[in-house]
């Protein structure tokens, strides 16, 4: 009875809790939500179990995974096959995914008191976190897919979970299609990969996907355009991460999905699903990395080059890094850093509370993306981990806010909160400054520096290093132009439009809601230690690489330069965001601080560059034309060709018809009519008179009498 | 015994077929038990050892001058699919509980259907088999022009026409085929083991398969399909896509599959890009899959978009045919069961849950009624049914769908990448009938008049209930575990009756 064997439970409890919650009466509120939360303990108790025992397995013998498989049905000879697998990877995203969740199930608690389909939220809820858990310790693509698609359908669910809003429903498409595009990519590969493979399992005693033999053969297949096998399938699945993790150009969709509930917003959209497209480019990180070891006719190997590269990132940084750079690794790094940039960008010219928060989760997350592309899986995944804390912070502080205004989301209307939510604002203050990424004491600090390090380092290009700065800049003006637009100044309230709502003061949420909030804004403070160059623990544990303790690693030039270059960004853009917007008008209709500056940044930068539209104008029209035009094929061609084929046939029938009454008929006629009248011609010797017969009787004799004379004579 | 599944529906339709008219309740209950006893005696074929493999049910001399034997017999493929007809079979009764007029009439043609769908699936006779596909164009064309709604006439009569046409080209080819065997028998065994001549092949090939594919919904002959569906009766219409076109289905793969498979063997030369049947074929079942969803993607009419779902699930289904590799037929027979199950159940809510209540499929009219409100039920079993047929893991279609893109993608993988695009708009179309249908937020404001529509509809009843979860839980089942289908089917392809698609490079 080891743990490994036992794993499964972790999602399947989530995974009971949402089957008898979906049979519970409506009125049953206690029973789901304390079911929805035990299973939640009860899937954090297993994965800190986990954790424990991948950590020791790692001591005792690092680099390797533990692996159970299973088969599932046959395919041609050989059975498809599913297991799951415990690795530092999946352990610390098990704790994660079940610590953040269990916070955000009990605040949901008080977010969601007041609504009448509470229950049927905790059985969505548990759902999602049974099929994220499933996700997890997935060792084989298939059933990752098959888990990556519930997770998605869930969010389907939950972000369309106030469907009577046609805002809401129209989000929740949006996102389920738009993510469907990116998984079909990842579907494709998955039949690519097993195609060419054989199989799915990422590990499974050295015929896995992710170890050497088959990523060998996967490189030295190539096809006619040049391109390896491996690097087909990881830009294939690369592209499902896309689509999930709302990278450029499939990020329309995730600010969109803040039309969901709020806890929804934190636990699905910003600290665990989207992040699922972060961890499956870590998950198959040998794959993305696999290139082939350079020429000399040498049988061909294998270097997953950023993986060890990670944790000595600081011996190589400065230099070009080692080794080549797999094409696939490159367009995560690019893709990574132009959506951080971009999103950046746009997060700073929007005024709806959630949307600037949903805007900077895709700017993060693509920070995440250059973290694997540059350094790998641990200074990828470390970001994600810090990010999760300190971004579910804030959604959820940003719930606190907008439940305290009474549902108002727009900051231009709120203002003052400081004093009448005090312990929102002092968690809130520390999830920004962990964004921000001020340094030393906030945990978003080391991970962004980590980052930075790697992109330093990275050999084909400097351009992301300098352009994640320039994120890192925005993102620290964003978040202070939010903060002074919320809880700074004075309030701006009455709320916006109708004037139907009461006038009433902001108040204080819950304990319910405050509790989770304080232990997060704890997190966001603490887990920073776990990742300093001085003491690089989560990447050695992650990357499977011994760990030291120096501090000389610390107060190296290079180090230093870098935590300079990133701390002077980040006062950078506090101060001009203080200083731009530390004394707004009171007045909620005056025009932004920025506007006033660059009108014509600022209203690009409002409209989202415009993606939305363009997507509208091109992909949605050229969709809607094109089924138009297949169902006026529809209409008119084939049932046109079925109309003409049916008027041809008429008009053969006609022919047929004429044919047969002229031609046929008539001869036919004709016969019968000439038979008739032979008939009665006939039928006038049948007279019945006796004479008549006698008479002929008569000439009969003679005639045969005259013939045997004539006979006779011969 | 399985044969008797055969015996007991036609038993059961003279039965009904003498009933007194008024004789409503009881109608019912003999067609729901024949429809039971159907699938129970299709079942025994699944329990001695061994079962998916080639077994003998009947052989008798038939019309011995002529070689033609009254043989049948089940295997693995049989099976599945005489599974598939009995769950169809059950579940299409209890939806037709709410039939009033001609009731023992109506049973008595829906089993005499059904008896004949039995009949294809066993028959191992050519002539037998062609038979049974003759007799049941029958009672479907009755079923829809007596029963049937919208355009009703027009519907039967296109979906019989298209039916004989596609008969008349099979016969043709069956003929062709006995003939130049020797005349000496229409066993499909022995006939499978003839080695016909490549020249032959190369054009009774097409004109079987496109024959039998007509009746699959082979793009660009598929327009009977969407008013077919339309017209007929809720019940129809769940035979019609659950069964009906896997007859056509099974046509291609048991005959013009086993007989000719050379015809799939590359022409030598090629004409626009298209160097053999197989390419041909493998294009019109992705243009199937794509053009299909599209189509259903612009529809107003909720039995319309289901109807176009339909050819386009059954694209997966001739694509994994002519892909020419096992996992890829294997994906196909996994497909003709999950579509004639989740394609049952979305007509089933819609022709009997929402049309009969609501008596309108108009989107316009249904997203002002608020149906998701007034019919949780049939709200939540569309959902999941829907989710199902998008290809959501967990369901049968999911699998299916898998095996048929891996199969196929040896062969063409540039057509599982435009499959992959028919599979995005398969979500977009079902969420968007899903969301005026069930969950729109229009005012409530009829069109025609202009005064308010209230719809205060009936409760769904229990038939209703439990006829969606046998599909539902079918659906499931094989979704979740495949391997209770997936075994038969894989013996069933191992049997002798495929050896020459074997040797003709099956991979």
């Amino acid at each position: 009875m080891s743990v490994i064997d036992n794993l499964w439970w972790i999602p399947v409890l989530p995974l009971v809790a949402a089957g008898v919650t979906a049979v519970l009466p409506r009125s049953s509120r206690r029973w789901s939500a304390g079911l929805a939360i035990g299973s939640m303990v009860g899937a954090l108790l297993g994965s800190l179990l986990a954790f424990g025992v991948a950590a020791d397995f790692a001591q005792a013998h690092p680099g390797v995974v533990q692996v159970r498989n299973f088969s599932w049905f046959q395919v041609g000879e050989t059975w498809v096959r599913l297991g799951w697998l415990l690795d530092p990877l999946t352990a610390v995203m098990l704790v994660m995914v079940s610590f953040v969740g269990l916070l955000i199930f009990i605040y949901s608690v008080g977010y969601m008191a007041h609504d009448a389909n509470f229950t049927r939220f905790f059985c969505f809820l548990s759902l999602f976190a049974a099929a994220m858990l499933g996700l997890l310790i997935a060792n084989s693509l298939l059933l990752l897919f098959i888990c990556w698609e519930l997770v998605g359908l869930t969010s389907y669910l939950l972000i369309g979970f106030w469907f009577q809003k046609p805002s809401a429903a129209a989000a929740a498409k949006k996102a389920f299609i738009t993510t469907r595009v990116g998984d079909i990519a990842f579907l494709l590969g998955i039949v690519w990969l097993y195609s060419e493979a054989g199989t799915v399992l990422f590990y499974d005693r050295g015929a896995g996907c992710l170890e050497t033999g088959v990523l060998a053969d996967l490189l030295s297949s190539v096809n006619g355009f040049g391109i390896s096998a491996a690097t087909s399938i990881a830009l294939l699945v690369f592209l499902g991460a896309v689509g999930k993790s709302g990278q450029f150009p499939l990020h329309v969709w995730l600010p969109d999905a803040m039309e969901g509930p709020t806890p929804v917003s934190a636990l699905i959209h910003a600290a665990t699903m989207v992040a699922a497209g972060v961890f499956l480019v870590a998950r198959t990180y040998p794959l993305m990395a696999a290139v082939p070891t350079v020429p000399d006719h040498a049988p061909p190997a294998i270097t997953t080059t950023a993986e060890t590269h990670a944790s000595i990132v600081s011996e190589t940084h400065g230099e070009a890094a080692r080794g080549a750079v797999s094409t696939a690794l490159k367009v995560v790094t690019w893709t990574g850093v132009l959506t951080a940039l971009m999103a950046a960008g746009i997060a700073v010219a929007q005024t709806d509370i959630k949307r600037i928060l949903a805007y900077s989760t895709v700017s993060q997350l693509g920070f995440m993306m250059l973290g694997l592309g540059t350094g790998g899986v641990g200074v990828g995944m470390f970001h994600l981990i810090t990010h999760a804390f300190f971004k579910a912070l804030l959604f959820m502080g940003a719930g606190s806010v907008i439940h305290g205004c009474h549902e108002v989301q727009d900051i231009r209307y709120m203002g003052g909160l400081r004093r009448s939510m005090p312990v929102t604002f002092a968690t809130y203050a520390v999830g920004m400054m962990a964004l921000a990424g001020v340094p030393v004491f906030f945990s978003g600090f080391w991970s962004k520096d980590a980052i930075f390090h790697a992109a330093h380092g990275w050999g084909p290009s400097a351009m992301p290093f300098y352009l994640g700065l320039a994120a890192a800049l925005l993102t620290a003006f964003y978040m202070t132009r939010q903060v002074c637009y919320v809880f700074f100044g004075e309030g701006r309230n009455p709320v916006p439009g109708d004037g139907h709502h009461a006038v009433q003061a902001p108040h204080e949420s819950p304990g319910v809601m405050t509790v989770p909030l304080s232990i997060l804004a704890a997190c966001a403070v603490l887990l920073g230690v776990l990742g300093t160059p001085a003491w690089p623990w989560f990447q050695s544990f992650v990357g499977g690489t011994s760990l030291t303790l120096d501090w000389a690693e610390l107060r190296s030039t290079e180090s230093l330069r870098i935590m300079g270059w990133s701390a002077l960004v980040v006062i950078l853009g506090i101060g001009v965001g203080w200083r731009l917007y530390a004394r707004i008008s009171s007045d909620p209709k005056a025009p932004d601080a920025l506007c006033r500056v660059r009108p014509d940044i600022y209203s690009l930068l409002e409209n989202k560059f415009y993606v939305d539209e363009i997507y509208a104008a091109t992909v949605v029209r050229g969709h809607a034309g094109w089924a138009r035009l297949c169902a006026w094929a529809e209409t008119w061609l084939w049932a046109g060709a079925v109309q003409a084929a049916a008027y041809a046939t008429v008009g053969l029938s006609w022919c047929n018809r004429v044919f047969d009454e002229y031609l046929v008929n008539f001869s036919f006629d004709r016969l019968c009519g000439g038979l008739g009248n032979g008939g009665g011609w006939a039928s006038r010797w049948q007279n019945g008179r006796v004479q008549f017969y006698l008479r002929f009787i008569g000439v009969g004799v003679v005639l045969l009498a005259l013939m045997m004379i004539w006979g006779c004579r011969a | 015994m399985a044969a008797w599944s055969i015996y007991i529906s036609f038993i059961g339709a003279l039965v009904l077929a003498f009933l007194p008219r008024s004789r409503v309740a009881c109608a019912r209950w003999i067609a729901l038990l024949t429809a039971v006893a159907g699938l129970a005696f299709a079942f025994t074929a699944a329990f001695p050892a061994g079962a998916g493999n080639f077994h003998e049910l009947a052989r008798h001399d038939w019309v011995p001058g002529i070689g033609a034997t009254y043989l049948l017999g089940v295997d693995g493929i049989s099976l599945t699919l005489i599974l598939l007809t009995g769950l169809a079979a059950i579940c299409g009764v209890l939806f037709s509980w709410n039939v009033r007029e001609r009731v023992p009439e109506f049973f008595a043609l829906y089993s005499a259907l059904i008896g004949s769908v039995y009949g294809v699936f066993l028959s191992f006779d050519l002539l037998l088999f062609f038979v049974f596909y003759e007799l049941a164009i029958v009672p479907k064309y009755f079923l829809i022009a007596i029963y049937g709604s919208t355009r009703r006439e027009y519907g039967a009569m296109k979906l019989a026409l298209y039916s004989f046409v596609g008969s008349a080209m099979v016969l043709v080819g069956l003929l062709a085929a006995y003939a130049l065997s020797g005349g000496q028998t229409f066993d499909l065994l022995r006939l499978a083991q003839h080695p016909f001549p490549r020249e032959f092949q190369m054009w009774a090939f097409p004109l079987v398969f496109v024959g039998f594919a007509i009746l699959a919904g082979l793009w660009p002959f598929h327009t009977w399909a969407p008013t077919g569906h339309v017209a007929a009766p809720t019940a129809a219409s769940m035979l019609l896509a659950g069964v009906i076109m896997k007859l056509g289905a099974y046509g291609c793969l048991r005959v013009a599959l086993t007989l000719f498979p050379r015809g799939l063997e590359p022409w030598g030369f090629q004409v626009l890009a298209f160097g053999s049947w197989q390419d041909v074929f493998g294009f019109l079942g992705a243009m199937g899959i794509v053009s299909g969803a599209m189509v259903a993607l612009v529809q107003q009419d909720f039995k319309f978009v289901i109807g176009y779902s339909s050819v386009s699930h059954m694209g997966f289904v001739l694509l994994g045919l002519v892909s020419l590799s096992t996992v890829g037929l294997r994906g196909a027979v996994l497909q003709m069961f999950s579509h004639g199950v989740i394609a049952g159940l979305l007509f089933g809510v819609v022709g009997r849950m929402v049309y009969d209540r609501a008596h309108t499929r108009d989107f316009a009219l249904l997203s002002g009624l608020r149906l998701g409100q007034s019919l949780p039920f049939a709200a939540i079993i569309f959902c999941l049914a829907g989710f199902a047929s998008m290809g959501m893991p967990g369901f049968s279609g999911f699998v299916a769908e898998l095996q048929v893109l891996t199969g196929a993608w040896h062969a063409f993988p540039w057509l599982v990448m435009l499959s992959g695009l028919g599979l995005v708009i398969g979500v977009a179309y079902t969420l968007r009938a899903m969301q005026k249908a069930f969950f729109s937020d229009a005012s409530g404001v009829d069109a025609g008049n202009g005064h308010a529509v209230s719809l205060d509809p009936e409760p769904v009843t229990w038939p209703e209930r439990i006829g969606a979860l046998i599909l539902l839980l079918a659906s499931l089942a094989v979704g979740l575990y495949p391997r209770i289908l997936m075994d038969w089917i894989e013996r069933g392809l191992a049997t002798p009756v495929f050896d020459a698609l074997r040797l003709g490079g099956l991979t």
